[in-house]
Formats: C-alpha cells, sequence, structure tokens
C-alpha cells in the first residue's frame, strides 16, 4: 500500500495570531475552547467569591441583594454554560479525532464557528453588568419572576440571547462529533474499540442534539412573553408558569449528563494508564453509559416534586434506577484499581478526587430523588452541596485531571507533578470546607439564593467555614496557573508517551503534526497503543 | 486533492484481513451516507426537537384552556382561512416534489433538471412566504393576544423562519447549479438540502392540520 505524504500547503508567512483566529485545526480549537473556558472558570470563580464572602457573616456587608442575585445568577450560568461544558467539548475536540486515527473532525470550519460563538456568547451575557445590571432571577430562570414584570431590564434578554448562542455551538459541535464518530474512523477502529471517552461524547452528543434545541424553543418563548407580549407563561394571561420549568428541565437534566459524562470518560482513560490495567469491564461501561443518556431523558421533572403536577413516582423511580448504570460504573473504576500498580500522579490524583467526591455528589443526590425528603430539603443548601459535589467534585476534578493527563500532548511538556499534587491537596481540602457543611445548612433549612440571613438561625459558623473553604479553593488554582506559565516555558520535555497509555493520541508526536498522524498502529483492540507496545500485533484470542 | 490523500497510512505488515480498506476507497464508493448528508439529518433531528419544544407548549396551553380557541375575539376562528392556508400547503407539497426531481435529475447527472427543477422550488418557496405575510395581514389578532396569538405567530412565525433559511440553502444550491459543481457523483449539498426542504414542508403539513383544519 503506498504511503501517501501529506504536504501542508499553506506558507508560513502569516502570523501566529492571524492562525490562531483563524483556525480549523480541531487540536487548537480545542485549546481556544480550553482556554476560553478557563478565563470564564476564573470570572465564575469570582462571582462566586463574591456570593460567598457576602454570606460569611449575617447582614448585608458588602453587596445590595440585587448585586447579590446578579452575581450568583450569573456564577451558575457561567460556570454551567461556559466552563464546564465548552471545557468538556474542548478536550472532546483535541482528543476525540485523535483517539479514532482521523486527521480531524468532520466539518472543521463548522467547528470553528462552535468555538467563535462561545466568546460572543459569553460577552453578551455580561454585558448585562454594565447595562443597568444582568439577569438575577437565577440560571433556572423560573416564570414569573423571569417575566418582564419582574425582571425589568435589559440583563436577563441578554442573558437570554447568550443562551440560545451557546446552544447553537452546542447544537453544531454536537453534530460534529456525531459524524466524525460514526464516519471518521481509522481502518479497524470498531465502535466497541472506541475509547471510553469517546463513547461518553458520543452519548453526550446525542442529549445535545436532542435536548440543547427543546432549550432553545423554552428561551425563544420566553423572550417573546418579556418582549412581544406574549403568554406562555403568564398563568394570569392563559399561560402556564409550570411549562417553562417542564421545558427547561427537559434539557438542564440531560444538560447535567453532558456536564458529567465526558468527566467520567476522561477519569476512565486515566485509572486504566495509571493502573496498569485494562478498563475492566469494557461493555459495561459503554452500556452504562448508553442507559445514563436514555435514562437521562425521563427524570427531567425531579426538579419539580414540590410543585405537585408531575407523576411522582414515576419521576422518583427513574431518577433512583440512574444510580443503577452510574453504580456499575464505579464497580468498573473500583475493579480497575483493584490489585492494579497504581502511580499516584497528579492526573491520578484528580481521578481519584473526582471517584471519591462524584460518588458524595451521587449519594446525596440519591436523597433528593426520595419524594418525600425531596420536600424537606427542596431549594435548601442541600441542594447546593449535591449540585457542586456533582459538578465541581465530578466535573472540575475530571477536568482538572484531563489537563495534566493530556497537557503533555498538547505542548510536548509536562506539568509539573509537584505543583499539580500541592494544587490537588489545596483544592480537595478547601472543596469539603466549602460544600460539606452546606449539607447541613440545608437540612437546618436555609434555603439558597438569600443574600442574608438571621444571626439567631444558627447558620453563622457554618457559613463561615464554608466561605473561608471558597478561598482556599480559590487559592488552589494559583499553583495551577504558576503550573501552566512555568511548564510552557521550562517544562519537561517528553516524547510521544510519557505515561505508557493505551489510546491512538499516544501513537503521534507531542504536539501531534497539523495532519495528525505519520503512521497509525494496526488496530485490534480498545487499547492499540499498549498492543504496540507489547508487540501484540494480533489480538491474542484471535478472531 | 486525490481521493484518499487524507487516508491515514495503517501499515498492514501483518493481518490484511483486518484492514477497512473501503476507508481508503473514493468517498463515494463508501457504503453508507455521506457526513453532510448526516450532518443534515442530524441537524434535522434537532430541529424536530426545537419544534417538539414549541409543539410541546402549544399542546400544554391549549389543554389547560376551557374552550379553545379561546373565546372573546371571533378572528381566533381560522377557518375562514382554511382556503388562502390550503393553497400555501399545495404550494409547499409541490415545492418539494420539483426539490425531489431535481435531486432525481442530479443523481442521473442532469444538471439542466436540477437547475430547472430548484428555480421552480424556490419560486414556490418565496411565493409560499409571501402568502403566509399576506394571511397574517387579514388575521384579525396579534403575537400579543393572549395564548392563542402567541402559540399561533410563535409556530408558524419559526416555520416561516425556516421556509427562509431553506430558501437560503436552495439558493445557494441553484448558484452552484449554475456554475456547474455539481455531477451525478458530487452532489453531497444537494441531497442536504433536498432533506431540510421536506423536512420544513412535513413541519407546515403538521401546523396546517392542526391550526387551521382542526382550528
Amino acid at each position: 500500500m503506498a504511503t501517501t505524504v501529506l504536504t501542508p500547503t499553506t506558507t508560513r508567512a502569516r502570523s501566529g495570531l492571524y492562525d490562531w483566529l483563524t483556525t480549523t485545526d480541531h487540536k487548537k480549537i480545542g485549546i481556544l475552547y480550553l482556554t476560553s473556558s478557563f478565563i470564564f472558570f476564573l470570572i465564575g470563580g469570582i462571582l462566586a467569591l463574591l456570593v460567598r464572602t457576602e454570606l460569611a457573616q449575617p447582614g448585608l456587608q458588602f453587596m445590595g441583594e440585587a448585586s447579590y442575585n446578579q452575581f450568583f445568577t450569573m456564577h451558575a450560568s457561567v460556570m454551567l454554560f461556559l466552563f464546564v461544558i465548552p471545557m468538556l467539548a474542548g478536550f472532546g475536540n483535541y482528543v476525540v479525532p485523535l483517539m479514532i486515527g482521523a486527521p480531524d473532525m468532520a466539518f472543521p470550519r463548522i467547528n470553528a464557528l462552535s468555538f467563535w460563538l462561545l466568546p460572543l456568547a459569553g460577552t453578551i451575557m455580561m454585558l448585562g453588568f454594565f447595562l443597568g445590571g444582568s439577569a438575577a432571577e437565577g440560571w433556572t430562570s423560573y416564570s414569573p419572576l423571569a417575566n418582564a414584570k419582574y425582571s425589568p431590564g435589559v440583563g436577563t434578554d441578554l442573558w437570554i440571547v447568550g443562551l440560545i448562542l451557546i446552544g447553537t455551538s452546542s447544537i453544531l459541535g454536537g453534530i460534529n462529533f456525531l459524524v466524525t464518530i460514526f464516519k471518521m474512523r481509522a481502518p479497524g477502529m470498531t465502535m466497541f474499540r472506541l475509547p471510553i471517552l469517546v463513547w461518553t461524547i458520543l452519548v453526550t452528543s446525542v442529549l445535545v442534539v436532542l435536548g440543547t434545541p427543546v432549550l432553545t424553543s423554552a428561551l425563544i418563548m420566553l423572550f417573546i412573553d418579556r418582549n412581544y407580549g406574549g403568554s406562555f407563561f403568564d398563568p394570569a394571561n392563559g399561560g402556564n408558569a409550570l411549562l417553562w420549568q417542564n421545558v427547561f428541565w427537559f434539557y438542564s437534566h440531560p444538560a447535567v449528563y453532558i456536564m458529567i459524562l465526558p468527566g467520567m470518560g476522561i477519569v476512565s482513560e486515566i485509572i486504566p494508564v495509571f493502573s496498569r490495567k485494562p478498563l475492566f469491564g469494557y461493555k459495561a461501561f459503554v452500556f452504562a453509559t448508553c442507559a445514563i443518556g436514555a435514562l437521562g431523558f425521563s427524570v427531567w421533572a425531579h426538579h419539580m416534586f414540590t410543585t405537585g403536577s408531575v407523576y411522582l413516582p414515576f419521576f422518583s423511580f427513574m431518577t433512583f434506577l440512574i444510580a443503577v448504570p452510574t453504580g456499575v460504573k464505579f464497580f468498573n473504576w473500583i475493579a480497575t484499581m483493584w490489585k492494579g500498580k497504581i502511580e499516584f500522579s497528579a492526573a491520578m490524583l484528580f481521578a481519584i478526587g473526582f471517584l471519591t467526591m462524584f460518588l458524595i455528589g451521587g449519594i446525596n443526590g440519591a436523597f433528593s430523588a426520595s419524594v418525600p425528603v425531596d420536600f424537606a430539603i427542596n431549594s435548601t443548601y442541600w441542594i447546593v452541596a449535591h449540585i457542586h459535589y456533582v459538578l465541581f467534585g465530578g466535573s472540575v476534578f475530571a477536568i482538572f485531571g484531563g489537563l495534566f493527563y493530556w497537557f503533555p500532548k498538547m505542548f510536548g511538556v509536562k506539568l509539573n507533578e509537584t505543583l499539580g499534587k500541592i494544587q490537588f491537596v489545596i483544592m480537595f481540602v478547601g472543596f469539603n470546607l466549602t460544600f460539606f457543611p452546606m449539607h447541613e445548612l440545608g437540612l437546618m433549612g436555609m434555603p439558597r439564593r438569600i443574600a442574608d440571613y438571621s444571626p439567631a438561625a444558627g447558620w453563622t459558623d457554618l457559613n463561615l467555614v464554608a466561605t473561608i473553604g471558597s478561598f482556599i479553593v480559590a487559592i488552589s488554582v494559583l499553583p495551577f496557573l504558576w503550573n501552566v506559565f512555568v511548564s510552557l516555558r521550562s517544562g519537561e520535555r517528553v516524547g510521544d508517551d510519557p505515561w505508557e497509555a493505551n489510546t491512538l493520541e499516544w501513537a503521534t508526536t507531542s504536539p501531534p503534526p497539523p495532519y495528525n498522524f505519520d503512521r497509525l498502529p494496526e488496530i485490534h483492540s480498545e487499547r492499540p497503543v499498549f498492543d504496540e507496545r507489547h508487540g501484540r500485533s494480533l489480538p491474542a484470542s484471535g478472531h | 486533492m486525490t481521493a484518499g490523500a487524507n487516508a491515514l497510512t495503517a501499515v498492514p505488515e501483518t493481518g490484511e484481513d483486518i484492514l477497512d480498506v473501503s476507508f481508503l476507497a473514493d468517498e463515494h464508493a463508501r457504503s453508507g451516507i455521506s457526513n453532510p448528508v448526516l450532518g443534515m439529518i442530524l441537524f434535522i433531528a434537532s430541529e424536530v426537537m426545537f419544534f417538539a419544544g414549541l409543539f410541546a407548549a402549544y399542546f400544554n396551553i391549549r389543554s389547560a384552556a376551557p374552550v379553545w380557541p379561546p373565546t372573546g375575539n371571533i378572528e381566533f376562528d381560522l377557518h375562514p382561512h382554511l382556503a388562502i392556508a390550503g393553497f400555501l400547503t399545495i404550494m409547499l407539497v409541490t415545492s418539494s416534489v420539483t426539490c425531489q426531481l431535481g435531486l432525481w435529475a442530479i443523481r442521473r447527472g442532469d444538471r439542466t433538471g436540477l437547475v430547472r427543477a430548484f428555480t421552480i422550488t424556490i419560486v414556490l418557496g418565496v411565493l409560499f412566504l409571501a402568502g403566509q405575510l399576506y394571511d397574517y395581514s387579514t388575521l384579525g389578532f396579534g403575537i400579543n393576544d393572549g395564548p392563542f396569538g402567541s402559540t399561533f405567530y410563535t409556530l408558524t412565525g419559526f416555520h416561516g423562519a425556516h421556509v427562509f433559511a431553506g430558501l437560503l440553502m436552495l439558493g445557494v444550491i441553484l448558484y452552484r447549479g449554475t456554475a456547474g459543481q455539481f455531477s451525478a457523483r458530487h452532489h453531497d449539498a444537494v441531497e442536504a438540502a433536498s432533506l431540510y426542504w421536506h423536512f420544513v414542508d412535513v413541519v407546515w403539513i403538521c401546523l396546517f392540520s392542526l391550526l387551521y383544519i382542526l382550528g
């Protein structure tokens, strides 16, 4: 067979900046995604610190309720839509084509469009701060609170427009991932040899393509209600306030899986490599991922138990059911580590952090799945604890694990392991200090989204602890920023495969050439690079 | 770039049998649908979910209303508009047929047939939009007239916007068709655009049945 030589036709005359602004290379776009998302992570983090600072003591010390409402609303919106979702899409962008042995995504220019919509949308969303106040009705934007009467001002409209653009970016990205995964796989890369991360991105993309447009429709109806006298969500005018909740959660519950499944995928790449074992139960893991995706569309109304207008037994049962495939995954991860030769690298520490913290997030979520318990703890700090154990303890730990794991591939240098471990310890402590007390606060009845509370309520000490914890989390980001800076300048140079990993992205150079691969190893299993390293040119089982 | 230029060089030293050689073959010789067509199908899936959200809102509000159409405005009865809406429906369905004829033409390599059929399709599409705007102008209620007005204009308005987007697509196809860019082997964009146009047509048939016939 002839070896095709690829010669880049573009000259190097263009400036580096112009190249980054106009690139359609999935690797560069992936890095753009990661960078942009990390900036939004810092912005969202600052907003969180503002919220926590105000809550440290009873009374209003630093800001009025109006500002407070804007800060917690935008904290959630930025973290969910401009950090976690695009961050994971960034990993997908960088890694998926490499993992399946493709030269790029299926639609490179649409890929660039998907990315560039994000900074635009983020800017539009945050413009509200400078135009009389941003959205301030919570990221859930419940009606009638979000209508023109109770949320006047352009902030909410900008929030809606920004979110529609982010949704468009997500949908285009999801379509791109699906076509890439279905059509661009290298010879021998069958569906059941796809790395787990690719599977999780695949299921995530299905959720995005089917769920996000429903949110778009909800946002458009809200926009019409607010600006053109529509009456979709206004009960006084024949509309239905619960309609918003139904349509909103129809997307926003699957969105939770959009935000966690790729995290599970990242962890599933890291744990086998640093346990020196194949992932236990590959197919079970794939089916569990598909099951979570499918069940994800049947549980949205568990956010609406207390409305009294949803069929409680069904949604409660389905919610509990989701624990089953998730439990399968936990079994897989633990069985993978079992008797493995575990190497506690920074990436592995974050992966283990994910396992432990996401487990708590799953368990405290199961409490809310129980209808009678949910009636007691709905809209309390218990829910805040739950969502942060899932999205910080889960997604964010997975994201940092992924950054430490793939940084050498992206830049040809390792991040400093010692700094990484220091960061992990500080972040782990700060995270638990911030969010564990919130369980207790929730059980004591502290409602979320309040700026002030009575000194007599007995919530002061725990709130102070949480605030201290949040600043420790903030401090933990500093070693990471320093780490990136020094590593890019003078980090340890690495070869193609510094971790002795399994998947195809480690078969090419670090960083890979624009066309990704000069040659591919033969693919006989879900661990082609492992097979090649150990001279297993044909599958041991032989089929 | 020649076919297979992006072929990754898996070196089959042993076990040539496992090599999926079709990957290296000409794109159109490969089994299965092409990337643009698959992308369009997925995009249409997302569009279906978008309209599902709007339809869900319509049914939710309608089922909760004591009477539908709501009393108080005689204009809410859309049956007098059945004739013009029916005429618009016939035009849009016909445009789907001509669109498909154009696709069949280019599958045979008949560029003239493609251009002719898509010109008719675009004319019918433009007439549909003009007719819809005319119908709007004769309606005695607005988008702010309660849930009936909100749902009616949102559903039909966003459908109209999709017709407009479809027309832009068809326009690009027509331009490229006249430039001779399509052939019997290379016409993925025509396939994709025609799928989208049929989707827009189907949405309208649902809307027509629901809003005008059922009332």
